[in-house]
Order: structure tokens, then C-alpha cells, then sequence
């Protein structure tokens, strides 16, 4: 074995040694010693269900990207391959099947309807309002007319975001006030406790937005988060900077 | 053609694209479905059927939320439903339509049941599932709490 390739392996072991070190000295998540993590408390959201919308091989699959490849480029970052792919190529239906081949592609249905970047592409509350679409209200009666209530919530809040404007009238297009009134949100103001997490776990706004109604990504935020904060709003100063003796 | 370097073919290169595309076809290809597509497989692997696969897209062109998620029933809930076919022959859940008079009838087995076999129930495209890492704990949640059994 000749010098460099000596220094090669020498360098590789310190290497290995100094990451080692440097993660075992600040622990992250507190894994417990059988290597699950805590379940997350939720004495303060007594309604709150567990999610298990997560399906396991996604997991399974990021851990593999991360040993096997670290370093590729944007090797976290999931990105469709295709749009509007027809029934037998969307590899959720099985072209195996005869019927699949019949089934609606959704490519020439979404022409002509008002795009988005996000979700389905398409601009559903537009694509009502415009009337392109006329979705039957009653399922036996095409001519039915909505209930429709023109309300909008303003929600503050503590972040920088804009603040939240719900607007009623988009909602009761599609929906009736039961569907969310009083299982998701108690009808009363202040009753309800909402945060991003939550929303992202399925709870709350994300009971539909982030499975069928627009989805939560960087391009959707400024659909809720709408309303700018006043002029001379500043940011609350976390409790660490206000004692922070350095400063 | 092949590609070529100053007028010497550059095997590294071939070798390396060839490297790509077998890493590309080898790799499994995640479902490229629409947003909002629901795989109901509650019941239907284990019945020797392929999971149910139900496009929120194609119903709500013709629907609105309130028929099924009011009038009908419909939990906001992948698998929360418990559907069966013999619900649905009782006019319940897709029955309520599918039965022939609004939308064809329950005999064309396939035209629901046509999802791969083993996919187990989801909402395609929801955040959950894109989601790198799952949602971050809230800061300063109380501590001392018991936490709830995950459930099975």
C-alpha cells in the first residue's frame, strides 16, 4: 500500500469519526431507546384524530435516498413526471384491467377550465363562478340552487404571513354549513384553535385543503393568507431575544 | 450518433448515460394520478378484487361536495366509510347513484375496482404524502401528558 492511499483511508476513518461525533454531541429528536420518536401530545386538541393518510413505503424510500445517494441534487425534492396522465399510464389504476381503458382522461376534461399551478391545475371556485362546469347541487334535480352565504372570516395572525380571510361564499358553492359546522369548526368566534401542523396532519382546513380542495404548497399560501398585516405591524419578539443578555 | 470529443468517442460518458437510464428504468416510478384520487381498499385484496379507485375530479365536474358529503354520508375520510358492495346494491354510499338511473349500474365491476392490486387505501397527491418529513411538533407542547396509543 503506497502513502497516498494510506492518507486516503486515514482521512476517510477522521472523517467518519469527526460526523459521528458531531451528531451524537446534538441530538435533534430525542429518539427513544428502541429508536421510535415520541408520539406527539395533544392533551390541548382533545378532538384530534390520528393521521395515518401517510402510506409507509414513502417513508421507507426517503430513508433509502438518504444513505444511498446524499449527494444528488435535490434529492428530498419530489417532482411529477407527468400531468394529466390518461387512466392506464397514471400507475394508480392497473392497465391489466379492461374497464381502466374506459375510464375518463382527465386531460381533455380540464381544457378550457381556469388553471392553477397546484392540485388538479385547474381553478375549481373559478371554473363554478364562470360557470363552465354545472355541478348538480341536488343529485336527482340539475336545476337545484345553493344555500349560499356571502361571509367572509378574518383570522389574525401571530406570524408574519398575511392574515387569514376565509371567505364563506366560495365554500357554500360546493358545500352545506353541516360539513363543517359543528364537527370541524365550532360556529362561535375564537372557538377555534388553528395552526399550520395541524392543517398539515389533516386536522381542521386540511380535512379537505391538502387532499382534494386546493393543497398547501408555497404557490397556495397567499390564497388564505391574504390580507396584508397594518402598516406599522412588527413581528412579536420571541421570549430568548427579550432576555437575550447579549444583545 | 455517439458523442464525440475532439474525434474520440468519450466511452466514460456513454457509460455513464447508460448508467442513467438503467438507474430511470430500474427505479420504481411513483403513481402520477390526479390530485384528489381516492384508493378504497378496505375490503376489496382481500375479497380477490382490485382496490376501488374513485376520482374526485371527474364527480365534482357533475356534483357538488354537498351531495355526497351531506346528503349522502360520505365521511371526509380515505377508508372511513366502511363501504361494501352490499350497501351499495342497498342504494347506500355509490349506490345512491349508481344504481343504473343517475350513473351506470353496479355490475361494471371494473370501472371501480381498477386499481393496482396491494395499494393500500390513500388520497393521492394529498400533502401528507408529499411531505419530505412529517409535521414538525408545535413548540412548547405540554410535556407530562400520557400520549395516545397510536392506533392501529
Amino acid at each position: 500500500m503506497n502513502w497516498h492511499k494510506k492518507t486516503l483511508y486515514m482521512s476517510c476513518a477522521l472523517a467518519l469519526f469527526l460526523a459521528g461525533s458531531a451528531c451524537s454531541a446534538q441530538p435533534q429528536v430525542t429518539a427513544r431507546p428502541d429508536g421510535s420518536i415520541p408520539v406527539m401530545d395533544l392533551s390541548y386538541a382533545p378532538d384530534y384524530k390520528a393521521v395515518d393518510e401517510m402510506a409507509q413505503s414513502d417513508v421507507q424510500v426517503i430513508h433509502i435516498a438518504q444513505v444511498d445517494d446524499i449527494n444528488s441534487f435535490n434529492r428530498n425534492l419530489k417532482k411529477p413526471k407527468g400531468v394529466h396522465l390518461p387512466p392506464a399510464e397514471d400507475g394508480l389504476r392497473d392497465p391489466q384491467n379492461e374497464a381502466t381503458h374506459i375510464l375518463a382522461a382527465p386531460k381533455p376534461a380540464f381544457e378550457g377550465l381556469p388553471p392553477t399551478e397546484f392540485g388538479n391545475r385547474v381553478d375549481w371556485v373559478k371554473t363554478l363562478d364562470d360557470k363552465k362546469v354545472r355541478p348538480r347541487w341536488e343529485k336527482e334535480d340539475p336545476d337545484a340552487e345553493p344555500f349560499v352565504m356571502d361571509l367572509d372570516i378574518v383570522r389574525p395572525v401571530k406570524a408574519s404571513v398575511p392574515d387569514v380571510v376565509f371567505p364563506h361564499r366560495q365554500h357554500t358553492e360546493w358545500l352545506f354549513c353541516s360539513n363543517c359546522h359543528p364537527a370541524i369548526f365550532i360556529p362561535q368566534k375564537g372557538a377555534n384553535q388553528i395552526n399550520m401542523s395541524a392543517i398539515l396532519l389533516g386536522q381542521k382546513c386540511g380535512v379537505c385543503h391538502g387532499k382534494v380542495a386546493f393543497p398547501i404548497t408555497t404557490k397556495s399560501c397567499r390564497k388564505c393568507h391574504s390580507k396584508p398585516k397594518a402598516d406599522d405591524w412588527k413581528p412579536p419578539l420571541s421570549e430568548v431575544t427579550l432576555k437575550n443578555p447579549w444583545k | 450518433m455517439l458523442p464525440k470529443m475532439k474525434g474520440r468517442i468519450t466511452w466514460r460518458a456513454l457509460a455513464l448515460g447508460a448508467a442513467a437510464w438503467a438507474a430511470m428504468l430500474i427505479a420504481p416510478v411513483p403513481a402520477q394520478a390526479e390530485y384528489g384520487d381516492v384508493v378504497i381498499n378496505n375490503y376489496a385484496d382481500a375479497a380477490g378484487m382490485r382496490p376501488a379507485v374513485f376520482s374526485h375530479w371527474f364527480h365534482r365536474v357533475r356534483f357538488r361536495c354537498k351531495v355526497c358529503h351531506a346528503d349522502l354520508g360520505f365521511q371526509f375520510k380515505a377508508g372511513g366509510n366502511k363501504i361494501t358492495m352490499a350497501k351499495i346494491i342497498d342504494g347506500k354510499f355509490c349506490g345512491a347513484c349508481h344504481n343504473g338511473e343517475i350513473a351506470w349500474s353496479v355490475e361494471n365491476c371494473g370501472m371501480c375496482h381498477s386499481g393496482v392490486p396491494g395499494t393500500p387505501t390513500h388520497i393521492h397527491g394529498s400533502t401528507a404524502q408529499t411531505l419530505v418529513a412529517p409535521p414538525h411538533q408545535p413548540l412548547l407542547a405540554p410535556a407530562a401528558a400520557p400520549a395516545p396509543a397510536p392506533k392501529k
